[in-house]
């Protein structure tokens, strides 16, 4: 992404966390064999809960979520905080679900804080009160991430995205709240199908709203986006337009406003390093404890999981089976085992060539050297073109719906 | 914080008295051992010349006063060293990591 000239004083790596997608391009201490140096982690995305009050059809969280009651304690979450810091880690993204759902968060905030991490709050903001975003930044926390679905002037599309009725102007009010506080502000948004049409809105909107950076996340097709490609899936056309707003936007707005953009695969010429390598600085911890190496990992269901209530956090990174499974090269098949970008790209998405090859291990169906690729790409080009589906809303038992009483919305095909 | 106005670049001159926000937090990692920057999702890697500097960034002084500083400390020229620091803050104050 951003480029950096060997002569610059201050190196740039990304520990950014946003709707389907994680980006650690650790630039730091190059390590010739990946697979040879378990280097320690830098993130962790902890998913505080599944509970969340909107219902975004491209939901990063996995098709079943986890219910309330297998939740973390808040002294385990505290624990969980020590542990992190001890093992190196860094940035701790509170996220979810909604993680402003757990009354608990405050306590969590200030552990992470004395530990030493860096904290970041990605949070959808509707539940949160201007007197509790005050006591979460006495308890320490760094940065609040605001997720939006359109720009305040397309409110009833913003909040029919989300399936949440008022949910615009209500971000719109925390975010001048968390600036008000002095506290550093991100805009997350989701771009597809629906709102691809105002991306230089949105920039301008993030900018209008104080933030200090703004996420140009074009969705990531797993999990609910998976289910929801259908509806959500840009033409190559917009994507290529909004690609160029992009462009001319960082060069308007630098230093005014970091625009940080994540690609849609199916768009891209190569795949993604997914988590910037599985294993290599990101540990995903989901309500229940589960360790994860990407928070899409459990789709790949051949893998097994450590829990943070069985093993130490350390153990689990250098020892648990599902950390070891894909880190590094030495796991790789042809062609990525010979290939020249096997460890930039590290083969792309496990998940993705999992659930379209039926085997992690094999290359990512993104990558053109994928025996999947054509007809992996056509897809989004006869997606794109055809109406749009309606939403599969993100809800508990939402995803496998039955015949479907009138007023929800109608399940597609899928 | 006012947002009624228009937001602007910051510009990096020798007049100008940088500081790092509050929330970006400079600090030695003792496991790795090495300084970093802690930034909202950015994590930055200064070398020792940048840690230098930007632990004379309090705001106060100058960005001319710092390179003179630099200059006594180091015996080097003060002209190349203004130009560099210049740049360095130029390049993180566009990232957010400076405010002046």
């Amino acid at each position: 992404m951003n480029e950096t000239a060997p002569e610059k004083h201050v190196k740039e790596s990304t520990v950014t966390m946003d709707a389907g997608e994680m980006r650690c391009d650790a630039s730091s201490a190059p390590s010739p064999d990946p697979s040879c140096v378990i280097r320690a982690p830098i993130g962790l995305l902890a998913e505080l809960t599944h509970r969340c009050p909107l219902q975004c059809p491209y939901c990063s969280n996995p098709l079943e979520l986890e219910k309330v009651n297998t939740e973390l304690t808040t002294e385990e979450w505290q624990k969980v905080m020590r542990q992190a810091a001890q093992l190196g880690i860094l940035q701790v993204h509170l996220s979810g679900g909604e993680p402003t759902a757990r009354r608990d968060l405050e306590e969590i905030i200030t552990t992470a804080s004395e530990a030493g991490l860096y904290t970041n709050l990605i949070t959808a903001a509707v539940l949160l009160k201007r007197d509790r975003l005050e006591k979460l930044k006495e308890c320490g926390l760094d940065h609040v991430q605001i997720s939006i679905q359109d720009i305040d002037t397309a409110a009833e599309n913003a909040d029919r995205i989300g399936g949440y009725k008022g949910g615009s102007a209500k971000k719109k009010e925390v975010a001048g709240w968390v600036r008000e506080l002095g506290m550093p502000l991100t805009i997350n948004a989701p771009i597809h199908r629906h709102n691809i049409h105002n991306v230089e809105a949105i920039i301008d909107y993030a900018v209008s709203l104080g933030a200090g950076r703004v996420e140009v996340a074009h969705v990531q097709y797993y999990a609910w986006a998976l289910k929801n490609r259908a509806s959500l899936m840009p033409t190559r056309e917009a994507f290529m337009e909004a690609a160029r707003i992009v462009e001319r936007k960082r060069e308007e707005l630098k230093g005014i406003i970091v625009i940080d953009a994540v690609v849609p695969d199916y768009y891209a010429k190569f795949p993604k390093p997914c988590m910037g390598g599985w294993g290599k600085g990101i540990i995903n911890i989901t309500p229940s404890g589960r360790v994860l190496p990407c928070h899409a990992a459990e789709s790949i269901t051949q893998l097994e999981f450590d829990n943070v209530k069985d093993r130490p956090l350390a153990d689990i990174w250098l020892n648990g089976d599902a950390f070891n499974k894909y880190r590094g090269t030495s796991w790789m098949k042809e062609p990525c085992r010979t290939c020249p970008r096997r460890e930039v790209d590290y083969g792309g998405c496990r998940c993705q060539a999992f659930a379209l090859t039926g085997d992690a291990a094999n290359t990512d169906p993104a990558c053109s050297l994928s025996p999947m690729h054509e007809e992996w790409a056509k897809v989004a080009d006869v997606e794109s073109h055809l109406a749009s589906p309606a939403f599969i809303y993100r809800r508990p038992g939402g995803a496998s719906p039955k015949p479907a009483p009138a007023k929800t919305p109608e399940p597609s095909d899928a | 914080m006012n947002e009624t106005a228009p937001r602007q670049r910051t510009v990096i001159s020798a007049e100008s008295k940088p500081a790092m926000p509050r929330y970006i937090k400079m600090r030695h990692d003792a496991g790795r051992d090495r300084w970093i920057i802690l930034a909202p999702e950015r994590l930055f890697d200064p070398d020792p010349i940048a840690v230098e500097v930007l632990k004379l960034c309090d705001g106060a002084r100058t960005v001319g006063e710092i390179a003179e500083h630099l200059a006594k400390e180091y015996n080097a020229p003060r002209e190349d060293i203004e130009a560099d620091i210049v740049t360095m803050l130029q390049d993180l104050a566009d990232k957010g990591v400076v405010k002046a």
